[in-house]
């Protein structure tokens, strides 16, 4: 019983990081109907910088802030630059213009850092809060990290004029920009808030499975399938999704499957849900007009 | 086909058959996997620049056939060229059942399911119940096959007329294909397919059959391409051997059949320059060739001579009627 409750909370912690990629997902998506296959490599770029930044002679949390900052630059960047021109080309366009940005991110990371593995700081303390037996500080901190974004998020699109102004133009293009709304500058700030999250993910995973540049590989897969799980539309689904298959993943590759075909459990969740409930969970069901 | 396109391939034929008496063996061997790297694009091509279908997974197709040859030469003694026509078969029938819920699937999500597929299949390839046939992270050592008959070839030389024979046989079913009712049946799916199927194409069928074609084209150079390299493993079969496809058939030209070779010797020779500039190099190379062959070239290598094609023939056109 030890043994399941330390997985399920282990599951707990993963889940929280899945659910920050799957949230960034969900943004792009969102704001454009495009599933962004270049964001675990975008995200482990930018876990690199804040490792450049922390071996500059940064603090571990101005190292963060700033790492943000840049991420949210460069996403923004990447959307004006990259993805502007495909904006209307059809999907295949698209997913080849991914993963063009997928191979650029992962080989630069390698070009200037090298791909030796590389230790990455946690903030929180390393021996276990309250003595406890089944969690250590830094799962639990970086489910407090999770939630804080997903907070935060929530308040800045539910309070702010600009979230609802980005609502809008997700929503609605074309009555958004009716009312004024510079719609292709809110699709930017999509990429940018999608490529800040990420980062935070990212900066969070990067403790436990070690810097290197395939790093996002797994962590992506497991991102997709609590998107689709959620519903690829639903940003409270995602992370809802995300959770789940952490704790799923957790318990599975424990007790039933084993370590070896943990990734197996993401192909059949995703193959699973696509074919049997497309929109997941709490999704819109979608009808196409013919 | 008229007289001129066959006049083009005749002698292109010509020279990939002296090609191996004029370079060295390593080179050799590099041009039997360009050869193998052309099935699998055209595989590919098949699916995504014919039907539509986006698979970003064809690495694991790949792997498949690869190791249905590496198992069956190491543990059942089959000879290699009877592991090529199985590996086929086996990937026909995987790519078909594996096509059947995907039919659900439209353009993005399809290219997640298969993008699925391609990172999970080295953790597949590895699992320890299968170990017994698959060797595990070890992978499989097969040996090289001499040239039979007492030819005077040696084995690299030999490897290359076999692929190169395969290969010959593998295009020309697909150019029939392609260009009969189904191939047009394919086409239709991919431009209009709810119109596809107010016409009375066969839609499901097709696109489940497509997808095992394409998977049987794949999995044959899986094959040819374990039997030349000697080896499997199941780290060579990553999600990058489904974006080096990718590359190939964005780079060759897409709905094109001569496409499939353009990007074969491309992703065959580009890495083996790029390499001395860094490991990372051709990767980088890779990426921005992707993005930039979609921002300016959509239709790849062999869209461009066919543009150019087309160009001078107007332009002689010109020249001969001056009032046109």
């Amino acid at each position: 019983m030890d043994a399941f409750f330390h997985q399920v909370l282990a599951g707990l912690a993963t889940g929280g990081i899945y659910a920050s990629v799957a949230l960034a997902l969900v943004m792009i998506y969102q704001a454009t109907h495009l599933i962004n296959f270049a964001q675990g490599e975008l995200a482990m770029f930018c876990t690199y910088l804040a490792w450049a930044l922390i071996n500059a002679g940064f603090g571990y949390w101005p190292a963060f802030l700033l790492t943000v900052g840049l991420s949210f630059l460069l996403g923004v960047a990447i959307e004006r630059v990259v993805i502007r021109p495909v904006e209307n080309s059809p999907v295949l366009a698209v997913v080849v213009v991914f993963i063009g940005l997928l191979v650029i991110l992962n080989s630069i990371t390698g070009w200037i850092f090298t791909y030796t593995m590389k230790t990455f700081p946690s903030p929180f303390p390393t021996e276990p809060l309250f003595g406890n037996r089944f969690i250590s500080s830094h799962e639990i901190g970086a489910i407090c990290v999770t939630l804080v974004v997903l907070l935060l998020l929530y308040a800045f699109f539910r309070f702010t004029p600009l979230g609802l102004a980005m609502r809008a133009a997700a929503q609605n293009p074309a009555s958004a920009k009716l009312v004024g709304i510079r719609v292709g500058w809110m699709l930017a700030l999509g990429w940018g808030l999608a490529a800040a999250i990420g980062a935070v993910a990212g900066m969070m995973v990067a403790p436990i499975v070690f810097l290197d540049p395939n790093m996002m590989g797994g962590i992506l897969l497991y991102a997709f399938a609590a998107a689709l799980v959620g519903g690829v539309d639903s940003p409270g689904g995602a992370v809802f999704g995300g959770f789940l298959v952490g704790v799923l993943e957790n318990v599975l590759g424990a007790f039933v499957i084993g370590n070896e075909l943990k990734l197996a459990v993401a192909l059949v969740l995703i193959i699973g849900v696509l074919v049997v409930r497309p929109s997941g969970f709490f999704g819109k069901v979608h009808v196409t007009r013919v | 086909m008229n007289r001129r396109a066959l006049i083009v391939i005749a002698v292109l034929l010509a020279a990939a058959c002296v090609l191996p008496f004029l370079v060295s063996n390593y080179r050799t061997f590099q041009f039997t996997l360009v050869l193998v790297y052309a099935i699998a694009l055209l595989g590919l091509n098949i699916l995504t620049g014919y039907n539509g279908q986006i698979s970003l997974g064809h690495g694991a197709f790949y792997a498949i056939g690869a190791y249905t040859a590496a198992i069956l030469m190491d543990k059942f003694g089959v000879p290699y060229w009877a592991t090529v026509p199985v590996a086929g078969a086996v990937c026909l029938l995987v790519g078909f059942l594996f096509g059947l819920p995907a039919l659900r699937l439209e353009g993005l999500y399809l290219a997640l399911a298969t993008f699925a597929l391609g990172v999970s299949m080295p953790q597949l390839l590895k699992y320890h119940h299968l170990e017994k046939w698959t060797g595990g992270v070890q992978g499989i050592v097969i040996a090289k096959p001499d040239p039979p008959f007492g030819l005077p070839l040696n084995p690299d030389q030999w490897l290359y007329y076999f692929t190169l024979a395969v290969m010959l046989v593998m295009f020309f079913l697909a150019w029939n294909l392609l260009r009969g009712r189904i191939g047009r049946a394919m086409m239709a799916i991919r431009d209009q397919h709810i119109a596809a199927e107010a016409m009375g194409v066969n839609t499901a069928m097709v696109k489940s059959l497509t997808f095992g074609v394409s998977a049987l084209y794949t999995g044959v150079a899986g094959a040819l391409g374990a039997i030349a390299v000697q080896f499997v493993a199941p780290d060579s079969f990553n999600i990058f051997l489904s974006i080096v496809f990718l590359v190939g058939i964005v780079i060759g030209g897409l709905a094109s059949i001569p496409g499939a070779i353009f990007g074969a010797i491309f992703i065959q020779f580009v890495p083996n320059i790029a390499d001395e500039l860094s490991k990372a190099a051709p990767w980088a190379i890779f990426g921005v060739f992707l993005i930039g062959f979609v921002y300016l070239l959509p239709y790849g290598v062999a869209g461009a001579i066919r543009m150019l094609l087309a160009r001078l023939a107007r332009k002689g056109q010109n020249n001969r009627s001056p009032a046109g």
